[in-house]
């Protein structure tokens, strides 16, 4: 590589080039801007795990104080929205309807239930089509009985009916709200979206429209040409990632207990390894359609599906298992999570790190190699 | 003019099925998400690890230990610690999902019929799954409870839950009925989309516009092969969850085809719609994209409807897979019956009207 005065002007130029680009179609400002806002808000309000006034059905086959204490207990609670003028039967169809999620039945002869040991006092059936609500609803009404147990003994002067408790607390994030781990994994799709479908997307465009080979023409040689593209897409995937963490930070209000710096690091050898992908797509496709589709498919997708970021990767099959670890996603999700519910946790952050910056060099190395530099190549 | 439709679609399906993007458009991804979902998405806890700190010198918290670790595939292993510190860094490195703490009187307080506390410390990055493992564990403990000498006096027996429809909580069983939205929404989306503006790109719009053919026909001719085709990848991911993953499919098959033709009519409304707004296929890809992405984020598939703020339950009103997913779970494992079905159906067969006479009316004056 040859070095001219010239050369930092024209790199220059190339990066002001770059940028004008970017901004100058509407697939770009879409995938740039409104993708990331649409997503970073769909998750803020709409994607939650957590159960909020979730529709129940409460029969009380036959009154007494016992069972309206209990049904009490129910209604009290913010976890629950309870309906209590349907039969049995009619909540049978409400639960096939999917209009409640659970049925709790508080049976006819629930004092004598209660007083003896052969029969369990209540009846709780769950719509098991949503099998993960289903799992949390059966914790929910189990230990909203457990806590109406416990009162209950307690008002009559008896020792604790339960010997033996259970003492649950979630480090990190006491609340259990799953905004929490879900806003801080999304900045992986987010920057996934601008270094990877973006710089597809707009150098492909090059290729299509034969500048690129125009751009050969000139004296740059492939490095300068690859800083040219990388530079702009670094600073635009770092402003996203400066907006995306400010609202979720003073918008929805997930805590950070890490530092800008580590955060700064470690998305930096992520953003490389999705410039890295991008590239690579663009050059093998040279062609826009066929480089969104790639990227959508090797990026985004397994980004939200094999990262972490919703679905649980030990709970995969062992051949997905392994494929995880090909995921950038994988290695920067729970960095994220790290660093904003936990603090910098060495033992999360660094062999984190180090994957992904091996990952990077590894994708620039084969891109060097891909792009050719005269038209011939 | 039916002659001259006819032609429409078959020169339609022709054209899809030759042009290599839109053929392989509706082969590959398909495929990769039908894989990736099924297998992939699962919010089941699985292989989890447990860190234990055991101050404990009875034999109850050696005996519950040893029944947290009987459930084979929820737990792969329970991590002897013997430190405060190395049980805590344990979980901040991700280590272990779960630390249980059994103090230093725990058998003895139990043996005396005092009360007796086990601490339990979960991953709250991780507490959706955190509190699936805390319900596997109170159940475990108020099993042990129960067995406890003693535990007559104003002690009941378990309570069971019963789950209804899926009595394993298989996870596929939700995922693999519920990609029938999913993946005919983008089937026709993209071939809707794609197909107009490959004329476009091709400049043979131009010469559908010379032909003798009228403008609602064109629209028909547009919006039959694309129903044709998500019929037909619909139909190949029923029978892939039916028998590749042996989930029920207890209700009507005739409703349910029923539902995904009103559905897929609600889609390529906005197929078309789409398609009048971009210049190219690529363009039109990001489009689909752009409504993909919330109309099943707000569905009710991953996440359930109830959980969202109230204005935002009020705009999935319009989201015509919000319909279909209830309709989905219903015929495939809820045996549902028709007027059921019906409740859901007539919702998506407004909006399916709505978005194909909005969708005409935009297309006729793009044409014109």
């Amino acid at each position: 590589m040859m070095w001219s005065p010239n050369r930092p002007r024209r790199l220059m130029a190339l990066i002001r080039k770059e940028s004008l680009q970017i901004g100058r179609d509407p697939s770009s400002l879409l995938i740039a801007v409104v993708l990331p806002l649409l997503l970073l808000f769909l998750f803020g309000y709409g994607v939650s795990f957590d159960l909020r006034r979730s529709p129940i059905c409460l029969v009380v086959e036959q009154p007494s104080g016992a069972a309206s204490g209990l049904a009490t207990s129910f209604r009290a609670s913010r976890f629950f929205d309870v309906r209590s003028d349907v039969t049995t039967k009619g909540c049978q169809e409400e639960l096939v309807a999917g209009r409640v999620n659970a049925v709790v039945v508080i049976p006819s002869d629930f004092v004598n239930r209660l007083a003896g040991r052969d029969l369990a006092p209540i009846q709780i059936l769950v719509d098991g089509s949503d099998p993960n609500t289903a799992g949390l609803m059966a914790n929910y009404i189990g230990g909203t009985w457990r806590t109406w147990q416990a009162i209950e003994a307690d008002s009559r002067g008896l020792s604790s009916a339960l010997r033996l408790q259970v003492t649950a607390r979630y480090r990190y994030n006491p609340e259990k709200e799953s905004r929490n781990f879900l806003l801080p994994g999304l900045v992986a799709v987010i920057m996934t979206l601008i270094g990877t479908m973006l710089t597809a997307l707009v150098v492909s465009r090059e290729w299509e429209r034969g500048t690129m080979e125009a751009m050969m023409a000139t004296p740059l040689s492939v490095f300068d040409l690859l800083m040219g593209k990388l530079i702009p897409y670094y600073l635009l995937g770092m402003a996203a990632l400066a907006v995306t963490t400010g609202i979720t930070i003073w918008l929805f209000d997930v805590p950070f207990r890490g530092s800008v710096l580590v955060l700064v690091l470690v998305s930096t050898a992520f953003l490389l390894t999705t410039l890295g992908q991008g590239l690579l797509i663009s050059t093998l496709a040279r062609n826009q359609f066929v480089a969104t589709q790639a990227a959508l498919f090797s990026a985004f997708l397994p980004g939200f599906l094999l990262s972490g970021l919703v679905y649980e990767i030990p709970s995969m099959p062992w051949p997905i298992r392994l494929f995880t670890y090909l995921v950038p996603a994988r290695y920067f999700v729970p960095s994220l999570q790290t660093l904003f519910l936990a603090g910098d946790v060495t033992g999360v952050l660094i062999p984190n790190t180090l994957a992904l910056l091996a990952m990077a060099t590894l994708l620039f190395v084969v891109v060097a190699w891909k792009t050719p530099n005269r038209l011939d190549g | 003019m039916w002659q001259r439709i006819k032609s429409l679609i078959i020169k339609e399906l022709w054209a899809v099925w030759r042009d290599p993007k839109s053929r392989a458009i509706l082969i590959i991804p398909p495929l990769i998400q039908m894989v990736l979902f099924s297998f992939a998405a699962t919010l089941e806890v699985r292989n989890v690890e447990i860190a234990v700190l055991n101050s404990d010198a009875g034999g109850h918290s050696i005996e519950l230990m040893q029944r947290l670790a009987g459930a084979k595939d929820l737990v792969k292993r329970l991590r002897v610690t013997h430190s405060d510190a190395e049980a805590s860094d344990a979980l901040a490195a991700q280590e272990v999902l779960m630390v249980v703490r059994f103090g230093a009187d725990f058998s003895r307080n139990l043996d005396a019929r005092r009360p007796a506390s086990m601490d339990i410390l979960l991953d709250g990055r991780r507490s959706n799954a955190a509190q699936i493992l805390e319900g596997y564990v109170e159940s475990v403990v108020e099993q042990y409870q129960s067995e406890l000498p003693g535990a007559g006096r104003g002690q009941k027996p378990t309570i069971m839950t019963r789950a209804f429809f899926n009595p394993n909580l298989e996870s596929a069983w939700n995922t693999v009925p519920c990609l029938t939205a999913i993946l005919t929404m983008l089937v026709g989306l993209v071939v809707t989309g794609l197909s107009v503006a490959r004329e476009r790109e091709l400049g043979t719009f131009e010469q559908l516009l010379v032909s003798p053919a009228r403008p609602s026909e064109i629209i028909v001719g547009k919006t039959v092969p694309a129903l044709l085709i998500g019929m037909l990848e619909g139909s190949l991911i029923i029978a892939f969850a039916h028998f590749v993953f042996a989930v029920p499919l207890s209700g009507s098959l005739p409703l349910l085809y029923l539902s995904m033709a009103v559905y897929l009519a609600a889609v390529i409304g906005v197929g078309l719609f789409i398609s009048s707004l971009v210049s190219t296929q690529q363009q039109a890809m990001l489009g689909a994209f752009t409504f993909v992405a919330p109309a099943i984020l707000l569905s009710g598939f991953a996440t359930p409807i109830a959980n969202m703020p109230d204005w935002l339950q009020t705009v999935t009103l319009i989201n015509p897979a919000r319909y279909f997913i209830v309709i989905l779970r219903g015929v495939f494992l809820k045996d549902m019956p028709a007027g059921l079905v019906l409740d859901s159906l007539w919702p998506m067969a407004a909006i399916a009207l709505f978005t194909l006479a909005s969708a005409s009316w935009l297309f006729r004056r793009r044409l014109s």
